[in-house]
């Protein structure tokens, strides 16, 4: 389980197996095949991968197209340009129609490193969450990576998948078992919730294990499934622990906290105080200095836990 | 094209006309002017050459249609009403809080509307993945679509343009609506896409030009569409805006307006003798 792998990895192996039993999927790339990691499926199944070229707004639209004569289209690009370049066409073509159209989004979150702001994407739970009908997910691992796919492909209606570059410890165990909507415990506690996903969930389990040793028990909660959100396990962790704090390589605004907020505010409201990028724009750098830059750390995390209890 | 038949296309693309006005005067708003420059396409496609059913609107092996200039809705829904796919009745419910007909076409909801439409731009991208899928499927149907002039200033149009040609989608054609008019004026004067020939083919398209009113030019760009091997075809159809009604032809202040009583009054004389002329 100490192994490293990116979930993107994950996403095309996953592409490439799931492609033998459904018959009926197919793979829509812009130019990034190579590092969506499609480009596995487009070895393994060429006639069922279509280049689209540099224009991701065509891509969303054909691949609805596609759904509409019986395909599950999954389309892939960058984060940004699918959730944000794409947004208009993913909206109107394929959320309001409701159509079957997996959209498989790499390189999402600040831990895209290198490349910088302008390839960062930071508001991809944002604009997506408000779709209706849409579901937003982000895999914290490579087997829940490839589940995530499978379960896409059941799924009838429109996925929004967020993948990560950045490799990361495998958490999961072949046992593991994935339900759409359904968050998971990954630890108990009974004095404050850490609600994480995607790579923040290694922090929160980090950050549990600093709060420990202070004395204090935290729930860790992986949240897979950003939208439709598990309510009831969110509530339950509000009255059970009355505090809570979310985690994400995101904005603060409009993500997994939002979402939290969102859900308690109306049912059981409890100090949620949210670990994310605080409304900044992201920069160049390498994965470890820039998570520590923006405070998306075990440490930043037991720290905002220990404030969520005081305002209890 | 047999003079009878070319009588009958003629008098149904009126009565599409008619049901259009309709529509559009029931909802006191709407784009008459871009719904009444197609019906002469619309009456051609869905009377003459499509395989489609109204009584089984979804079946898998059917030609396919998307009204990439979705604004056009009153020409479409008009057009699926004569077809048999809901009742003409139902038109003047066009745009009411409780109908089916959304004030652009919606697939989920109305009856024969193969995709859902309105943001320009985006039909010509969805037709080109159904004739992808329709390879795919090997069922030999075709795609059809209808873009605005004016859309084709949407950089999208060029990105499916592109795409079409390269996956040498030949089962697709799209027709361009050129009646020379958009929302803010003279198409050439606000942002000007012309030649839409040269560019077509430059994208690697074929190409053919046609009077969009002419029914015999219609039938014979279809046909050389079908024959055309490996590559997607353009069929540029210069077009009266406002077809049929004199005070609404070549103005652009009925693109998005709806007539008043008196004006509606006139439009439908105009109309009625005209499809009287023809019965």
């Amino acid at each position: 389980m100490a192994d490293k792998i990116a979930t993107r990895e994950a996403y095309g192996a996953a592409l490439a197996e799931f492609g033998a039993k459904y018959d009926k999927l197919v793979v829509l790339d812009a130019d990034l095949a190579a590092a969506t990691k499609t480009g596995v499926f487009k070895k393994a199944f060429p006639d069922r991968f279509f280049d689209c070229g540099i224009a991701e707004g065509n891509m969303m639209v054909v691949a609805a197209g596609l759904s509409t004569a019986g395909f599950i289209p999954f389309a892939s690009t960058f984060a940004m340009f699918a959730a944000g370049r794409a947004f208009e066409q993913v909206r109107n073509a394929i959320g309001y129609p409701h159509l079957n159209v997996k959209i498989g989004a790499t390189h999402g979150g600040i831990s895209v490193g290198e490349d910088g702001a302008t390839h960062q994407c930071l508001e991809d739970f944002g604009t997506m969450r408000t779709i209706p009908g849409m579901v937003v997910m982000q895999p914290a691992d490579a087997v829940e990576a490839r589940a995530m796919v499978e379960a896409a492909i059941k799924h009838d209606g429109p996925c929004y998948m967020r993948f990560g570059r950045y490799a990361v410890p495998t958490l999961f165990g072949d046992d593991y078992k994935f339900e759409l909507g359904k968050g998971i415990v990954m630890a108990d506690g009974s004095d404050v919730t850490l609600v994480a996903t995607g790579l923040m969930v290694e922090q929160a389990l980090a950050a549990r294990e600093l709060l420990a040793a202070d004395g204090i028990k935290a729930r860790v909660i992986n949240i897979h499934t950003i939208k439709p959100l598990d309510a009831d396990l969110i509530l339950k962790a509000a009255a059970d622990t009355g505090a809570i704090v979310t985690a994400e390589e995101h904005n603060i605004i409009g993500g997994l906290g939002s979402a939290v907020c969102e859900c308690v505010a109306g049912a059981k409201p409890v100090p949620v105080l949210r670990v994310g990028v605080e409304d900044q724009f992201g920069r160049s750098g390498k994965v470890p200095p820039l998570l520590e830059m923006y405070g998306l750390t075990a440490a930043n995390i037991a720290a905002k836990a220990k404030e969520a209890i005081k305002l209890k | 094209m047999v003079e009878s038949r070319k009588r009958e296309l003629s008098r149904i693309a009126y009565q599409i006309r008619r049901g259009a006005l309709d529509a559009v005067y029931s909802a006191a708003s709407g784009h008459p002017g871009g719904s009444l420059s197609i019906a002469e396409i619309l009456t051609y496609l869905y009377f003459e050459e499509m395989n489609i059913d109204p009584k089984d609107p979804k079946k898998a092996d059917r030609d396919r249609f998307v009204l990439s200039k979705g604004h056009a809705s009153p020409g479409i829904y008009s057009t699926l009403a004569h077809r048999g796919f809901f009742p003409v009745e139902d038109l003047k419910t066009f745009r009411q809080h409780d109908s089916i007909l959304q004030g652009h076409p919606d697939m989920k909801h109305i009856p024969g509307v193969d995709m859902t439409s309105g943001s320009l731009g985006l039909g010509i991208s969805a037709a080109c993945g159904m004739a992808l899928g329709a390879k795919l499927n090997g069922y030999n149907n075709r795609v059809w679509t209808i873009l605005g002039d004016g859309e084709s200033e949407e950089g999208q149009v060029w990105e499916a343009a592109m795409f079409a040609a390269h996956y040498k989608l030949d089962n697709l054609c799209a027709f361009i609506d050129w009646n020379g008019l958009q929302i803010d004026g003279p198409v050439a004067e606000v942002m000007n896409p012309a030649p839409f020939e040269a560019k077509f083919e430059a994208f690697g398209w074929n190409v053919i030009s046609i009077d969009a009113h002419n029914l015999d030019e219609i039938e014979a760009a279809v046909n050389a569409a079908k024959a055309c091997k490996g590559k997607p075809t353009a069929i540029i159809a210069k077009s009266t805006k406002g077809k049929g009604v004199s005070y609404m032809e070549n103005n652009v202040s009925w693109h998005g307006a709806a007539p008043k009583q008196e004006q509606y009054e006139q439009a439908v004389a105009e109309l009625d003798a005209v499809i009287a002329s023809l019965n």
